[in-house]
């Protein structure tokens, strides 16, 4: 930014600065993002519409122009960057925060024999800020990785991500023990990774795969929601 | 438009009749391999049309299978056959539903790396250290177009660490024996802090690319 550009985001009234944290986080800028959350905090604001609001949306728009090939994997991590800034400040506030907004736990976690972890990680930050609780398990997962979290945490969401086409049909391994110890009435599972398509989840058995880390968490987000309306309605 | 960027390798002067030849389509950063197996044997050239996508593409595997299917819709008509220098290359089956259209092959294996080293060594390299991270001829003498400026690495070097938190190794798998190749690879291990090995592998299973094309002198050195 040079200095004829550089501005004070406290002379910014709340809609414009939400629109700049949206722009610095797009262009990766870790402390104008976590300075602009600061103010809108300072201002009164709720951590969760600050977090939905500037970061969420923000991270939807560079989801998108990833998706369209406007964006690529540098500049996303970039801006992933940025987002961890504002969530840094948020995250705290959130944890102590007495009503219980969390969405449910999202356990995720790269399958065995793969060490990618970009579009994981990606994808767990994001949840995270829709509201999920997330256990991230790393990378290089094996079955009983998945089974034992499941047992632990009892997540609403299992997410399982691979990068290699070499990798990803252990995805089906999972799926499958899942079924046979009766998990999968109560675990939703979904499934990622540059090489996946709907094509290659529907043949393992998993209903939902997310084509990037926006979608994703949209995703997440949508079962979530859906689940609450059809316990409403009984 | 994809074809834009697609770098046409002529290697039959006369540009004689397509129709007879194999249009040989391939990643940018196998050209030289592939032109030094057709200098073996010089007869390929009159059976042969190269042609090569970009081989930044490997950064960006999304690109490949549109990019391939956007030059055959105009091309593969003018062939008698289409031989796909790629393996699957982070593509997913995507480039495998273009291949099937339209009737053509590609080598097998889930990428260059596989089928320069062979499925076996391969998999005992992964098996050895699944964080292990690759290099071949081009990859050791394109690494700063590539990888540091291909990952955004030269104005963010803090995304090191994203890119490479999990990687222990770097093997180089050489298609030529090349001192100096062999240093700068031995040098960039040492600068992102990998172990180091050096495997000399050749041109591996590329030469799939010409197989049953029917020509007297087809001995191709692996």
């Amino acid at each position: 930014m040079s200095e004829e550009d550089d501005f004070d985001l406290n002379e910014l009234d709340d809609k414009e600065l939400v629109e700049q944290i949206q722009d610095d986080l797009y262009d990766g800028l870790d402390a104008e993002v976590t300075e602009g959350t600061e103010i809108l905090l300072s201002r009164g604001w709720d951590a969760n519409d600050v977090l939905g609001e500037a970061l969420v949306a923000g991270m939807k728009i560079v989801g998108v122009d990833f998706r369209d090939g406007i964006l690529f994997v540098p500049e996303v991590l970039k801006c992933a960057g940025a987002m961890k800034g504002g969530m840094g400040i948020l995250r705290p506030i959130l944890a102590e925060s007495a009503e219980d907004t969390s969405l449910g736990k999202f356990v995720i976690g790269t399958v065995k024999g793969d060490i990618h972890d970009i579009g994981k990680n990606l994808v767990a930050m994001m949840c995270e800020g829709a509201g999920f609780e997330v256990i991230n398990l790393g990378i290089n997962n094996p079955v009983e990785n998945y089974l034992e979290a499941i047992d632990e945490h009892e997540p609403v969401i299992v997410g399982m991500s691979a990068l290699l086409t070499t990798t990803m049909p252990y995805m089906g391994v999972v799926v499958e023990e899942m079924e046979k110890r009766g998990l999968r009435k109560d675990v939703h599972i979904m499934c990622g990774g540059a090489p996946l398509n709907q094509e290659f989840a529907d043949s393992i058995g998993v209903p939902a795969y997310g084509r990037d880390a926006a979608r994703s968490s949209e995703m997440a987000e949508e079962y979530v929601r859906g689940l609450d309306k059809k316990r409403g309605h009984r | 438009m994809f074809v834009a960027w697609i770098k046409s390798v002529v290697i039959d002067k006369e540009n004689s009749d397509k129709s007879k030849k194999r249009l040989v389509l391939g990643c940018g950063a196998l050209v030289y391999d592939l032109l030094s197996l057709i200098k073996q044997n010089p007869l390929l050239s009159d059976k042969v049309n190269l042609q090569c996508l970009p081989a930044s593409w490997h950064n960006t595997p999304q690109l490949i299978a549109p990019g391939i299917e956007e030059y055959l819709s105009e091309n593969a008509h003018l062939y008698e056959d289409v031989y796909i220098a790629y393996a699957d290359c982070g593509t997913g089956g995507s480039l495998d539903r273009v291949i099937e259209k339209y009737g053509a092959k590609r080598i097998e294996g889930a990428h260059c790396y596989e089928f320069f080293a062979g499925k076996d060594v391969f998999e005992k390299l992964s098996e050895e250290e699944l964080g292990t991270f690759y290099l071949t001829d081009y990859l050791v003498k394109n690494f700063n177009r590539i990888m540091i400026k291909g990952l955004g690495l030269d104005k963010n070097p803090e995304l090191f660490e994203v890119y490479f938190e999990h990687y222990k190794k770097l093997v180089y798998l050489a298609q030529t024996e090349n001192e100096q190749w062999q240093k700068d690879a031995q040098k960039y291990a040492k600068d992102f802090g990998f172990d180091y090995e050096y495997r000399f592998v050749g041109t591996g299973n590329l030469d799939s690319v010409f197989e049953d094309i029917d020509i007297e002198t087809l001995e191709i050195k692996r």
